[in-house]
């Protein structure tokens, strides 16, 4: 073992580290809004719109995220779209995201009792009030563990991004295991940053589960 | 306008399919009559009901409340009517259903604040303080900051009538308050709309309680596969009438109820 490595490396890692929470974040948001919207048209009774976004989910997880990066980064300028490697990498990373996000989003508005809904209608509530007041809440409860479980996925999948140049942790590891030949130390230094991240993630994800569900299960 | 009764149906029809669920409802309710509904299982009273404040479409036939028809624009077919005035009707009909259907987020002054604030436009501040009074009313006023998960059955239900309550409806429309209830906790319920009768709300109930509807209804309707065959005071409906449906759907309650 080879310690020293990591201090010369120290700061590329570092870096490669902030890119890939970069990255990580970036595309989170995205495919959040996204599957959001997606899953927002899915509940429109204008059957066109129901039956594209249907497709685009169908499309979006039929196929490997590898392949969905090279036609944005590659196949992007041939139809006018000329993203550097990051800005590529968060919008690809969004919108593989966003078919995943967008059926959770379904299914916790399935899960909403429709008595509640109905309440609010009685009460002379209007269609977005509803949506904003009543559904998104009760909703949100019921999807943390879902939303957790897809955002560590995400942040597993940035690594991918270095195959485009991306100059994220995982590029900045090959780059060191390239120069330095110590594939031990790159492997365990890499497996440790992203488990310590992948970890963070969850447990957060657990404090708002928590949180959020206490109350309404009488635990508060 | 206001001569019109509260409610009024005439010829009302609904279908689920090719299941025939209303066949021709004629139905009036006046001003401070409280109407009981009963009927056997699947006979068609919690659509009846939700007719009223068009959470069912009905197929034909004029649901009016106050002389307003209800879900369509008047003289024009079956053209539905816009959702703002649709609204504009709901803010006036207070509706209890069986399940509670409390908000699971907000706390029981949340429950009774939020219309007010969303639909009502009131001031949070001043929201609350009406809400407090409603759940006074009802007997909560200890438990406003409780979530609906840790009050019992008879205290949600409670907390809902105060939601609607506090929306100063017109007329209120309960399905069946007590059903889900423990019978230690029906009483509590019962308490709260027989005063709510005693003040002059208008009520429609649907209910197996034959206590409550004998001794607090003004009219009985009996409802059976859609139509309303049997119609009066309680002392007719529930004694006088010679209805063969209706003497046999009253023998199996005596029997379940006198062990
Ligand atoms: N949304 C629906 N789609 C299809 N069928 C329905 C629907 N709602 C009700 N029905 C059917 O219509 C009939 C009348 O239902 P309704 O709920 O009005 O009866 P009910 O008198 O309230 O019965 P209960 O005492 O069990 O509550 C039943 O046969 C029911 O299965
Ligand atoms: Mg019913």
């Amino acid at each position: 073992m080879d310690f020293a490595l990591y201090l010369r490396y120290g700061p590329a890692l570092a870096s490669g580290f902030a890119v890939t929470l970069l990255c990580w974040f970036g595309g989170a948001a995205l495919g959040l809004a996204l599957g959001f919207v997606v899953a927002l048209l899915q509940r429109l009774s204008f059957a066109p719109l129901r039956w594209l976004t249907r497709t685009y989910i169908e499309v979006v997880r039929g196929t490997p995220f590898l392949v969905q990066l090279f036609v944005l980064y590659d196949g992007g300028p041939s139809f006018g779209l000329r993203l550097d490697a990051t800005s590529s990498g968060i919008l690809a990373l969004g919108i593989y995201g966003s078919a995943y996000f967008a059926e959770i989003f379904r299914a916790g508005f399935n899960a909403v009792p429709p008595g509640q809904v109905e309440a609010a209608a009685s009460l002379g509530m209007a269609p977005f009030t509803i949506l904003r007041r009543i559904r998104l809440p009760v909703m949100l409860v019921a999807i943390v563990p879902a939303l957790t479980n897809m955002l560590i996925i995400l942040s597993k999948e940035t690594v991918v991004l270095s195959i485009i140049t991306v100059p994220e942790l995982m590029y900045q590891m090959q780059t060191m295991a390239a120069e330095t030949f110590a594939a031990f130390e790159t492997i365990l230094a890499m497996a440790i940053l992203y488990w310590i991240m992948v970890e963070l993630v969850a447990r957060a994800g657990r404090v708002v589960e928590r949180r959020v569900t206490a109350f309404m299960t009488g635990a508060a | 306008m206001n001569d019109a009764p509260m409610i009024e149906m005439r010829g009302v029809s609904k279908s689920f399919g090719t299941l025939r669920v209303l066949d021709g409802i004629d139905l009036t309710v006046d001003r401070s009559e409280v109407v009981c509904l009963i009927g056997p299982s699947g006979s068609g009273k919690s659509t009846l009901l939700r007719c009223i404040n068009f959470l069912e479409s009905y197929d034909t036939g004029e649901v009016r409340v106050e002389g307003r028809l209800v879900g369509y624009v008047e003289g024009n077919g079956r053209r539905r009517m816009p959702d703002r005035a649709l609204r504009e009707i709901r803010r006036g009909i207070g509706m209890v259903f069986q399940h509670f259907n409390l908000w699971p987020h907000m706390t029981a002054l949340g429950n009774v604040a939020e219309p007010l604030i969303r639909v009502r436009g009131l001031a949070a501040a001043e929201a609350g303080l009406r809400a407090r009074a409603m759940l006074g009313r009802v007997g909560l006023a200890d438990k406003e900051g409780e979530y609906p998960a840790r009050l019992s059955g008879g205290q949600q239900q409670r907390v809902a009538i105060a939601r609607s309550l506090a929306m100063e409806p017109r007329l209120m429309l309960f399905d069946e308050p007590t059903s889900a209830l423990d019978p230690e906790l029906v009483g509590e319920v019962l308490q709260v709309m027989r005063d709510l009768a005693t003040e002059g709300m208008t009520m429609m109930v649907v209910t197996h309680e034959m206590g409550f509807a004998a001794n607090v209804a003004d009219r009985i309707a009996f409802l059976d596969r859609g139509r309303i065959i049997a119609y009066g005071p309680p002392r007719h409906v529930l004694h006088e009438s010679t209805e063969p449906r209706l003497r046999q759907f009253l023998q199996t309650y005596h029997e379940r109820n006198n062990f």
